[in-house]
C-alpha cells in the first residue's frame, strides 16, 4: 500500500497588493506518496512556485496568504503549524531547491560551512568531527570532491553550484524535496548530469520529490506522476504513461502544450500553439479558466467550472470528457 | 506571483503615461505629500513676495526707532537690531534661498551630467581622466571646497553660487556615470546601435531618460544641502553680504541678541529647517515612487 | 552554386580579461544562403551570441572577414556601415531589456525609421508603424502602451516589428524565444517562419535549444568554446551526428516521450573549460570520450567529410 506523504486539499492562495488581488492558486488537490516523483508542469503564472512556497510556508509576508484548504505533510497540517514548528519541518521533513543556484548560495561562506550550518540548525550531530564527516559524505553523494568544501561559491561553475544547493537541501535527509525548475538555468549537458544524479539519489535515499518545471522533456525522464497546471488549478493529473500517451484522452491545454514544442522525431512545418495568452490572474474568466483559449469551447464552458472526471486514476478537468454530461 | 500587468484584451488601451504612474505611487506617501505641499507654499511665498513687499523700503531700510521689537500684530516676527521687519526679511529670504538652490543645482546638474555621461558612455581613458579629476574634488569636503573658492574669489552672491555649484559637480557626475553604465549594457542600446543610431542620440534619447530617476532624487536632495550650505557660508561671513536678507546671515546677526531676543534666531532658523525638510521629504518620496522594486 | 548572402572567413573576436585573452569567437567559417536559416547552437559561453554581434559589427572583430553579398563589411567606414545597417538587423533574447522602457510601442517601432530617415513625414511613419504592427500580429490598440504593460510574447513581437521596420534582408535572431513560455514560443516561431516566407528573409538563428533550432533551420552549425565543430544540413545533423560533442549534445536533450526514458545514458562528464588562453588542439578534448593524444597537438579545422557535411575532428 502506498503511503501518502504530502496531501494538499483545496488549496487557495492569494496575493494582495495595493493595486490588485491576485488569485494565484485556486482549489488545488495534489498528493505525493513516499519515494515518489511528481511533476508539476505549467507556464509562467500557473501557480507552480506558489504551491511549493505554500508547502514551505515561505509565501511573502503580508502579501501572500493561504485563504482556504489544508496541506498535510507527514501527518502535520502545515497551514496550522507555528513558525517554530515550521523551522523544524523545513530541512527535516521538506526542503526546497530554487531555480537559480547563483543567488541561493551565500557568497561569503564556504560551501562546507553552508552545509554544516544546516546540520547545526537541526542539531543533528554532537561533535565537530561528526559534522565534518557528514559534510564530506554529502558532498560525495552529489558528486563533488570533499576537498573543495573550503571553497567559496564563486569558485564553482553553475552545474557544481546546483550540486551544492542540492547537497544543502538533502543534508538532513528530508522526506520530501521540492525542486523548482532545478535545471532551467543550466546547459543541456549539465542538465543531463544533474538529472541523472537526482534520479540516483532518489533511489538511494528514497526521497519523494515534487518537480516543478515547464519542460515536458525533463518530466518525461524523471517523473512517476504528472500534474498539468493552468491558472492555479490542476487541469490534468495522471501517471507519466497516461499523460505522455498521445492517443489517450487529454485536456485541451495539455494537447496545446505538446503541440507547442517542436518534435525532434517528426518533420512539421508549423507548430500548433495555443492561441491567446494566460488570463490575468487578478481577473480570471468565469467557468473553465481555459475557455478563452480553448479550441473546443462549448457554451457550458463559459459559465460552469468543469468537475474532475476520473478514468483509472487519470484526472481531467474538462467538460468534453465529463461522462456524466455526455450521457445526458 | 503576478508577472506583469497584462492588458485585458477586451478593453482598448488608454494611454497612461509613466508620469501618472509615478504620481500615483508618490501620492500614497503622506510624508512626501506634506513635503511637496510645504515646498509649493515656499515657492508661492517666494514668487508672490515681490507683489506685496518693496525691497528698498520694507526689507533693507533701517528704522532705528523701531529696533528690537518683539512679535506683534504690526511686526509678526518682530524687528531686528536695525528696526527692519523680520517677517519681511524671512519672506524675502525665501526668494534668495530658493534661487540659490535652483541655480546651483542647475549648473551642477548640467556640467555633472555632461561629464558623467561622457565618462559612463565611452569608458576607458575618457572615464579615467574625467573621474580622476572628479575624485580630486571629492577628496575635499564640499563645504571646505566652497569656503576655499569663496576665499579666493571673495564673497558675493555670484561667487557663492559658483562655489556651491563646483562643489556639487562631482557628485552629479558620479550618479549619472553609474546610472549610465548600468543602462549602457542593456540590449535596447544595442538595438539602437544596430540601426545606426549615432552616439549623441543614443545618450540623449535612450540613456538619459532612463537615468532620470536617480538624478531627480539627487536634485531635490542637493537643493536641500545647497540651501543649508549657503546659509552656513553666510553665517560665517563668507556668503551673501549684508544687507541682503539671507537666512544664514540673519542667524549670524541674531546670535548677539539671542539671549533677550530669541525670536530673531527662531524665525530664520525655522525657515531653513522647513525648506530643507520639505526637499528631503520630496526626495525620499520620489525615490520610493521611482523605484521599480516598489511596483508590486 | 549561388553566392551566399553572408559568409564569415576565419572570424575572430578576443576579449582582454585580467587573466589573458578570452577567445570568444575563434576562427569561425560559416555561410548563409539567401532566404535560408542557419541555426547556431551551443552551450552558454560558446561564443554564439558574440558571433552574431561581430557579424553585425555591434562588436568589432579581432580578425577575419565578414562578407555580405561578397563584400567585406569589416572594412566599411562609419557612413557606409550606417547605410549597411538597414539591410541587417537583430532580434534579442530578453523582451524586457531589449525595449527602451521610456518609449511607447509606436516610438520604439518608429525609431529606426527616424534614425535612418527611410520614410519622411509624420503620417507616413505612422502608417508604417501600423503596417509593422499588423505584420507581427500586434493589435493596433497597443500603439500607445509602454513595454512594461505588455506580456513577454507581445514584447517580443515589438522587437520583431522594430527589426523589420527598415525592411532588412538579414536578421540575426539571438535566442528570440528562450525567455518565452512554450505556448508563446510556438506562436513567435510560427510568426518568424511566416515572415521569412513572405519577405524572403535570411536568418541566423542563435539558440541553445536544439529542438527549436532543428525546427526552424535549414543548416545548423554547432559551436563549442568559440569554434564551429560541425556544420551541415539540419536533418543530416540529427540523423548522422559525427562530432563527439554533437553526439553528446543530442543525447542530452530531454525528449518529451517515455520511450526515451530507458535508453542508454550517454552523458558526457565534466563542464566547459575556460575560453581564456586556450591550449592548441580540439577544445573538446578534455571532455571527449574518444580523445586521443593527437587531439591536443594542433588546432583542427573543419573538413568536408561528405557533401555539405563539415566536421572538425581528427576521427574523420
Amino acid at each position: 500500500m502506498e503511503e501518502r506523504l504530502l496531501e494538499i486539499k483545496d488549496l487557495h492562495v492569494e496575493y494582495v497588493t495595493d493595486e490588485a488581488r491576485v488569485f494565484a492558486v485556486n482549489g488545488l488537490d495534489l498528493t505525493v506518496n513516499r519515494g515518489e516523483t511528481v511533476g508539476l508542469v505549467g507556464e509562467t503564472g500557473a501557480g507552480k512556485t506558489t504551491t511549493a512556497l505554500s508547502v514551505m510556508r515561505l509565501l511573502p509576508d503580508l502579501v501572500g496568504r493561504i485563504t482556504r484548504g489544508s496541506i498535510i505533510l507527514d501527518g502535520i497540517d502545515i497551514t496550522r503549524a507555528t513558525e517554530a514548528d515550521m523551522r523544524l519541518i523545513r530541512g527535516e521533513a521538506v526542503s526546497m531547491i530554487f531555480q537559480d543556484p547563483m543567488t541561493s548560495l551565500n557568497p561569503v561562506m564556504t560551501i562546507g560551512e553552508q552545509i554544516a550550518e544546516v546540520l547545526h540548525l537541526h542539531e543533528k550531530y554532537d561533535t565537530k568531527e561528526e559534522v565534518e564527516h557528514r559534510v564530506d559524505e554529502i558532498l560525495r553523494l552529489v558528486g563533488l570532491p570533499p576537498e573543495r568544501k573550503g571553497e567559496y561559491p564563486h569558485q564553482f561553475s553553475g552545474g557544481m553550484k546546483q550540486r551544492v544547493v542540492i547537497a544543502i537541501a538533502l543534508a538532513c535527509e528530508p522526506k520530501l524535496l521540492l525542486a523548482d525548475e532545478p535545471t532551467t538555468a543550466l546547459d543541456v549537458t549539465i542538465q543531463a548530469q544533474v538529472l541523472q544524479m537526482v534520479r540516483e539519489l532518489k533511489e538511494k535515499l528514497n526521497t519523494a520529490m515534487l518537480l516543478i518545471t515547464h519542460d515536458l522533456g525533463v518530466v518525461a525522464q524523471t517523473c512517476d506522476r504528472v500534474g498539468i497546471m493552468y491558472a492555479g488549478e490542476i487541469v490534468e493529473l495522471g501517471t507519466a504513461e497516461q499523460i505522455f500517451q498521445k492517443d489517450e484522452r487529454h485536456h485541451p491545454y495539455t494537447v496545446g502544450l505538446f503541440g507547442s514544442i517542436p518534435d525532434l522525431t517528426r518533420k512539421t512545418r508549423r507548430l500548433s500553439p495555443i492561441e491567446g495568452l494566460m488570463p490575468d490572474p487578478t481577473d480570471l474568466p468565469p467557468g473553465c479558466r481555459f475557455h478563452t483559449r480553448c479550441p473546443h469551447r462549448m457554451p457550458v464552458c463559459e459559465v460552469e467550472s468543469p468537475r474532475p472526471s476520473y478514468n483509472g486514476g487519470h484526472l481531467i478537468r474538462c467538460h468534453i470528457w465529463d461522462d456524466r454530461r455526455c450521457s445526458q | 506571483m503576478t508577472e506583469q500587468a497584462t492588458v485585458n484584451p477586451s478593453n482598448p488601451v488608454k494611454k497612461r503615461s509613466q508620469l501618472k504612474a509615478i504620481w500615483f505611487r508618490y501620492r500614497k506617501n503622506k510624508l512626501a505629500m506634506f513635503g511637496l505641499a510645504l515646498f509649493l507654499s515656499l515657492v508661492l511665498v517666494a514668487a508672490s513676495s515681490g507683489l506685496f513687499l518693496d525691497y528698498d523700503t520694507q526689507v533693507i531700510e533701517q528704522r532705528m526707532r523701531e529696533r528690537l521689537q518683539p512679535p506683534s500684530s504690526e511686526h509678526w516676527f518682530g524687528t531686528d537690531q536695525y528696526g527692519r521687519d523680520v517677517f519681511a526679511r524671512v519672506v524675502w529670504g525665501t526668494r534668495i534661498s530658493l534661487f540659490v538652490g535652483v541655480f546651483t543645482v542647475t549648473i551642477a546638474l548640467t556640467v555633472g551630467t555632461l561629464f558623467g555621461a561622457l565618462a559612463g558612455y565611452y569608458g576607458g581613458t575618457v572615464d579615467n581622466v574625467l573621474m580622476r579629476i572628479m575624485d580630486i574634488f571629492l577628496a575635499m569636503p564640499g563645504t571646505i571646497l566652497a569656503v576655499a573658492i569663496v576665499g579666493a574669489l571673495g564673497p558675493g552672491l555670484v561667487n557663492v553660487l559658483l562655489a556651491m555649484a563646483i562643489a556639487r559637480i562631482p557628485q552629479f557626475a558620479r550618479i549619472v556615470r553609474s546610472a549610465i553604465i548600468s543602462i549602457r549594457g542593456q540590449e535596447f542600446i544595442e538595438a539602437a546601435k544596430a540601426c545606426g543610431t549615432r552616439d549623441g542620440r543614443i545618450i540623449m534619447r535612450h540613456i538619459l531618460p532612463n537615468a532620470i530617476g536617480p538624478i531627480v532624487v539627487q536634485v531635490t536632495l542637493h537643493m536641500a544641502t545647497t540651501i543649508l550650505g549657503v546659509a552656513g557660508l553666510s553665517f560665517i561671513g563668507l556668503g551673501i553680504e549684508a544687507p541682503t536678507p539671507e537666512w544664514g546671515s540673519m542667524l549670524s546677526e541674531a546670535k548677539e541678541w539671542m539671549r533677550y531676543h530669541p525670536y530673531l534666531m527662531v524665525f530664520p532658523g525655522v525657515a531653513i529647517i522647513l525648506s530643507v525638510l520639505s526637499l528631503n521629504l520630496i526626495g525620499d518620496g520620489l525615490r520610493d515612487a521611482l523605484d521599480p522594486r516598489m511596483k508590486n | 552554386m549561388t553566392r551566399p548572402l553572408v559568409e564569415t572567413r576565419d572570424l575572430k573576436k578576443y576579449f582582454r580579461t585580467p587573466r589573458g585573452w578570452l577567445h570568444a569567437v575563434d576562427g569561425v567559417n560559416l555561410t548563409i544562403s539567401r532566404g535560408q536559416t542557419l541555426g547556431v547552437v551551443g552551450e552558454s559561453g560558446c561564443g554564439k551570441s558574440t558571433l552574431g554581434r561581430v557579424i553585425l559589427r555591434l562588436l568589432e572583430a579581432t580578425g577575419g572577414e565578414v562578407l555580405y553579398d561578397g563584400e567585406n563589411i569589416l572594412t566599411y567606414k562609419q557612413d557606409k556601415m550606417i547605410e549597411m545597417r538597414k539591410k541587417m538587423q537583430i532580434i534579442f533574447q530578453d523582451p524586457y531589456a531589449s525595449l527602451n522602457p521610456r518609449m511607447s510601442v509606436s516610438e520604439i517601432i518608429a525609431e529606426p525609421i527616424k534614425v535612418c530617415k527611410t520614410i519622411a513625414g509624420r503620417k507616413a511613419i505612422e502608417d508604417k508603424v501600423y503596417e509593422m504592427m499588423d505584420t507581427v500580429g500586434l493589435a493596433r490598440r497597443f500603439v500607445n502602451t509602454y513595454p512594461h504593460e505588455l506580456d513577454g510574447g507581445r514584447r517580443q513581437r515589438i522587437g520583431i516589428a522594430r527589426a523589420l521596420a527598415l525592411d532588412p534582408e538579414f536578421i540575426v535572431c539571438d535566442e528570440p524565444v528562450s525567455a518565452l513560455d512554450v505556448s508563446i514560443q510556438a506562436q513567435i516561431l510560427n510568426l518568424m517562419m511566416d515572415l521569412q516566407e513572405e519577405r524572403g528573409l535570411t536568418y541566423m538563428f542563435v539558440s541553445h535549444d536544439l529542438s527549436v533550432v532543428k525546427h526552424i533551420s535549414n543548416d545548423i552549425a554547432v559551436m563549442y568554446l568559440g569554434q564551429c565543430v560541425e556544420r551541415t544540413q539540419s536533418d543530416e545533423l540529427f540523423d548522422n551526428p559525427l562530432h563527439p560533442y554533437t553526439q553528446a549534445l543530442l543525447a542530452a536533450i530531454p525528449v518529451p516521450d517515455l520511450s526515451a526514458r530507458n535508453r542508454p545514458q550517454n552523458i558526457i562528464r565534466g563542464e566547459v573549460t575556460s575560453p581564456v588562453n586556450p591550449k592548441p588542439g580540439c577544445r573538446f578534448a578534455a571532455r571527449c570520450p574518444k580523445v586521443r593524444p593527437e587531439c591536443s597537438v594542433e588546432d583542427i579545422g573543419l573538413k568536408e567529410v561528405s557533401p555539405g557535411h563539415f566536421v572538425a575532428c581528427i576521427l574523420y
